[in-house]
């Protein structure tokens, strides 16, 4: 077995840990299904009743907000089990496998990707219930899924290096709820961004989770000539422009968490 | 044969503190190792630098004939290593557990199952095996841990305080499984603060202090180094208790040990058996009630207590990482 081989086998190895231990742990299963259901419906009830938007329903509009919302809130968890994991002596057991070192966090994030899946799933069920249609062509509705996976993939990546820089699970679960409601809300995901006030429309328009809700919009057929897209370029762009954010976020991210875990782990 | 366990001056600090001062071992194949010491003596970052988890700051060390800096990766598929916190996953099963450590060694899916059942039904885990090891006890998941250890029957097996935090019965059934590995070839290191579990286990122990060995040998060769046998007697008041220490004064060849709380004299003495006849004439002359009196050898808890006290002059300064 070469070394990619052995990366790729350990890294499922250690995805497959993960799965099982998601299935079995009733808090984490509930974090990553229950509260998106209960975000969609309160969202489209609470809000959906009092918000009126030009040529299409608030649900349209609010949906794959609650998308993205829901995968930067989940990816949180590759951050908290690591801390966890860091707590007890289970890397140091791994640590005396012959295993690739990369597994523990290319298995990490890669099962976070299959919860996300699964909240996403699950979203998309009670979003068609409560009236979100998708409007466009088939292709570029599955492209709109992968790209919702690509990015919440990237995102656990950097809280992987969150978590791994601060170690201890109270203070990253506090510094990653103080991070991401700002970046979740100083953005397009429920509300227009045009009507903000001046500084706050510029930080919210190039917020990359503005993008990648932008880019779901037009993937699902989520827009309407009656609400134009503000002139940001990653607006304007948004598709590309996700893709890029994602692709960045990896090229910075998974080479700092794989360090800093290395150096967590050999004290 | 080259030994299985070698190490030549390793040395490991942390800032300011040293936790390993030039420490040397030599451990031949298929024999049992106790290295004995009291907390932060550098057990733990001796065993966590042969086990490839820390790399010394100087000296060597091979393990199985790998260097544990230089030849980590290929040293890692011959050794096993259970630690001081169980590392096995709470959500999983016991067979998953062991089943996943098998894939990281790469033994393949098929073979990985097979051998996580046999090494259930080894360590008495069979009915236990396929539900989650949250419910397990401390001792079920002491066994789980040895056994992930085990998976790939490694020649040399690192035990870091196995049975500390388990009851006496949890404590024997897993010196039984220990035995049994050395009988079937097993070179394994062992580190704790028992010394009753070394005296039981290791052929040769290594006395630890200050990240450095002060003695080395079997336990019978430890005991020599601080004398030969001890009468202890075992009186009914403090008032007896010094009259006898006065009396039996010229019996003894070392100091005597008397214990106010309990009434209890150690008197060290040369020739066993004759001193203890004449200790007991002496006291049937003075018509003292004893309420217990015998001979023993010296425990391991002496030799650790003479051996550790002459240094305790010195400043205390090393402390083990308490991860």
């Amino acid at each position: 077995m070469n070394a990619l081989q052995m990366a790729v086998a350990d890294g499922m190895t250690i995805t497959r840990r993960n799965v099982l231990k998601i299935k079995r742990a009733p808090d984490l299963l509930g974090g990553a299904i229950i509260l998106p259901i209960v975000f969609v419906l309160l969202f489209a009830y609470v809000f959906g009743s009092m918000i009126d938007l030009p040529g299409m329903s608030y649900q349209e509009y609010m949906i794959p907000g609650i998308f993205v919302q829901t995968i930067v809130t989940s990816a949180q968890i590759t951050g908290y089990t690591l801390t966890l994991d860091l707590q007890k002596g289970i890397f140091d057991r791994f640590r005396t496998l012959p295993m690739a070192p990369s597994a523990v966090l290319t298995g990490q994030t890669s099962s976070d990707v299959v919860m996300n899946a699964a909240s996403v799933v699950a979203m998309t069920l009670v979003g068609l219930a409560v009236g979100w249609r998708i409007h466009s062509e088939p292709h570029r509705a599955v492209l709109g899924f992968l790209l919702l996976l690509l990015f919440a993939y990237a995102f656990s990546w950097v809280t992987a290096t969150v978590a791994l820089a601060l170690r201890k699970p109270e203070v990253f679960n506090n510094i990653a709820t103080i991070v991401s409601m700002p970046l979740v809300f100083l953005s397009n995901a429920y509300v227009d961004s045009t009507r903000l006030p001046g500084p706050l429309r510029a930080v919210a328009e190039w917020n990359p989770v503005s993008t990648v809700i932008q880019a779901a919009r037009e993937l699902f057929g989520n827009t309407n000539a009656a609400m134009p897209v503000p002139g940001a370029w990653p607006l304007q762009h948004a598709v590309p422009a996700a893709l890029l954010w994602s692709a960045l976020l990896l090229a910075v991210f998974v080479p700092l968490a794989i360090r800093l875990y290395k150096r967590a782990v050999s004290q | 044969m080259p030994p299985a366990i070698m190490a030549e001056g390793l040395v490991k600090k942390y800032g300011d503190v040293v936790a390993l001062d030039g420490m040397d071992l030599s451990v031949p194949e298929g024999t049992v190792f106790g290295l004995l010491g009291p907390n932060g003596a550098g057990k733990t970052t001796a065993v966590r630098i042969l086990t490839t988890l820390l790399k010394p700051d100087s000296g060597r060390a091979t393990v199985a004939g790998f260097d544990v800096v230089a030849d980590a990766r290929r040293l890692r598929s011959h050794i096993g290593a259970s630690g001081q916190y169980a590392a096995v996953d709470d959500h999983l099963t016991g067979a998953e557990n062991l089943e996943m450590v098998g894939r990281l060694y790469h033994l393949g899916v098929k073979r990985s199952r097979q051998r996580a059942r046999e090494l259930l039904e080894r360590f008495d885990l069979t009915e236990a095996g396929d539900r989650p090891v949250q419910g397990y006890s401390g001792g079920m998941r002491r066994r789980l841990d040895l056994a992930g250890a085990l998976v790939a029957a490694p020649p040399v097996l690192f035990l870091d305080e196995p049975t500390t935090g388990l009851d006496p019965r949890a404590r024997m059934s897993l010196w039984d499984v220990i035995s049994e590995l050395v009988a079937d070839g097993t070179t394994v290191l062992l580190t704790t603060q028992y010394l009753e579990e070394a005296d039981r286990l290791a052929r040769a122990i290594a006395v630890v202090d200050h990240g450095r060995v002060i003695a080395l040998g079997t336990a019978d060769e430890l005991k020599d180094q601080v004398g030969g046998d001890r009468i202890e007697l075992t009186m009914t008041s403090a008032a007896d208790l010094h009259t006898v220490r006065s009396a039996l004064a010229p019996l003894a060849v070392g100091d005597m040990r008397a214990d106010a709380a309990t009434f209890q004299l150690t008197i060290p003495v040369s020739d066993g058996t004759a001193s203890l006849t004449a200790a007991l004439g002496h006291l049937a002359a003075e018509h003292v009630v004893v309420r217990d009196a015998g001979l023993r050898r010296p425990t391991l808890d002496e030799v650790f207590l003479t051996l550790t006290e002459h240094r305790t002059g010195e400043p205390v300064m090393t402390k083990e990482p308490t991860r």
